[in-house]
């Protein structure tokens, strides 16, 4: 099957990886990610501010072209799930800003939220089978790994829907698939320090930090994670390895 | 704008209602940055509510929440500090000025590996 896919700017710079492998073991999985045309920034942070409506149209550009192909939107990217699966909700939900939005995009026809926003991992779950994904593992990876999730994919909860946010299995069961054995940690949940990292060195040192420590103490050996700013972040100040999950994924299926 | 429109528009933006709150510092408890914050959580919370403005616009913690959203998944009342918070900093950032961070700044933090999702993110939360 095709898909519409949303990269972001951070996975064609930084974060080829998070991409590259991502395609790789997606055709390995009989799914073709389409990425769509002339796609923006998302703005890497969804502007909570209820009066915000500009910062939020890069989104609803892109649900609106795979509202015309196909009906679904593909992510990779945290932060990008984050915002474009947010501003769906809004357009959804926001008569406010739903009308701004499209009065000032003056599309053909109104977007109203149409377009089932989805994240590479759910896709995943929910289209390929974690048990698919293991009778097409050929390297299983058989190493202790805890699952970083930190907040993009999983908060705010109802709107996300991702997972349970206070206690989520999908990477978990995502690295049983592949042959790896799921590390449960307390901190996976929490946050890496995020952005501040430009304003308050400190605080992102501490918290990632901590995460590791925690993960560490569980007896992980690395950690996975869907986020190129979580990486960044970890691998800066914690002192583990931690890589994308796609990368294993591509290493598992044997396509790396 | 007047000091009450400034206090109006902040609550409408805030997206949440803080006189739900009950003061119960279940946000504060799980908040990732509460030792960086001289205003915390809660009290961003019952400051809008209470209208005292001046201590919400001279907070320093509008530079440090991480929009972990930990404080809005938590709070058993349904009222979201984040938004209280982020709504103060946009009021903040949105006067002539204000901006939190100055472009001179960035080159001799920025590294070899740091992604641009992170120069992004950070404009966005602390520039207009
Ligand atoms: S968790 Fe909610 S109810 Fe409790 S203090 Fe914080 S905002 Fe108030
Ligand atoms: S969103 Fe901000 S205030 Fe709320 S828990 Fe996270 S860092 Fe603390």
């Amino acid at each position: 099957m095709k898909i519409c896919y949303y990269p972001g700017c951070t996975l064609k710079t930084k974060a080829k990886e998070l991409d590259r492998y991502a395609r790789l073991s997606a055709e390995a999985l009989g799914v073709t990610m389409e990425e769509i045309e002339n796609w923006q920034c998302c703005g890497a942070v969804y502007p909570t501010a209820r009066d915000e409506i500009a910062t939020k149209l890069s989104a609803v550009r892109a649900l609106d072209y795979a509202k015309h192909n196909g009906g679904k939107l593909l992510t990779l990217c945290s932060a990008c799930h984050n915002v474009i699966k947010r501003v769906n909700d809004d357009m959804t939900n926001d008569e406010n800003i739903r009308t701004k939005a499209n009065n000032y995009l003056a599309l053909d026809e109104a977007y109203a939220g149409e377009t089932q926003v989805i994240h590479y991992l759910e896709m995943l779950r929910d289209i390929v089978g974690f048990d698919a994904i293991k009778e097409k593992v050929v390297n299983p990876i058989g190493k202790k790994i805890g699952a970083y999730y930190g907040c993009l994919l999983l908060r705010p909860g109802k709107v996300m829907a991702f997972d349970n946010p206070e206690n989520p299995t999908i990477i978990e069961d995502f690295l049983q698939a592949i042959g790896a054995t799921p590390v449960k940690y307390p901190m996976r949940n929490e946050c890496c320090g995020a952005y501040v990292a430009l304003k308050n060195e400190n605080l992102p040192k501490e918290r990632s930090k901590a995460i590791v420590k925690n993960a560490e103490s569980h007896g992980a050996e690395m950690l996975v994670t869907a986020c190129p700013l979580c990486l960044y972040n970890i691998q800066k100040n914690g002192g583990m390895p931690v890589v994308y999950f796609t990368e294993l994924l591509a290493e598992a299926l044997g396509v790396k | 704008m007047t000091r009450q429109d400034t206090l109006e528009n902040i609550v409408r933006i805030s997206g949440t209602d803080a006189k739900k709150c009950m003061k119960c510092g279940k946000c504060d408890g799980r908040c990732p940055a509460y030792n960086d914050m001289d205003v915390k959580p809660h009290q961003f919370v019952n400051y809008v509510a209470e209208g005292k403005l001046e201590k919400l616009l001279a907070s320093h913690a509008i530079w440090n929440c991480l929009s972990c959203m930990a404080c809005v998944e938590r709070c058993p009342r349904g009222v979201a500090p984040q938004g209280v918070i982020e709504a103060v900093r946009d009021t903040v950032i949105r006067m002539q000025g204000n901006n939190g961070i100055k472009a001179e700044e960035i080159p001799p933090i920025v590294d070899e590996m740091i992604p641009q999702q992170l120069l992004v993110s950070a404009y966005r939360k602390y520039n207009k």
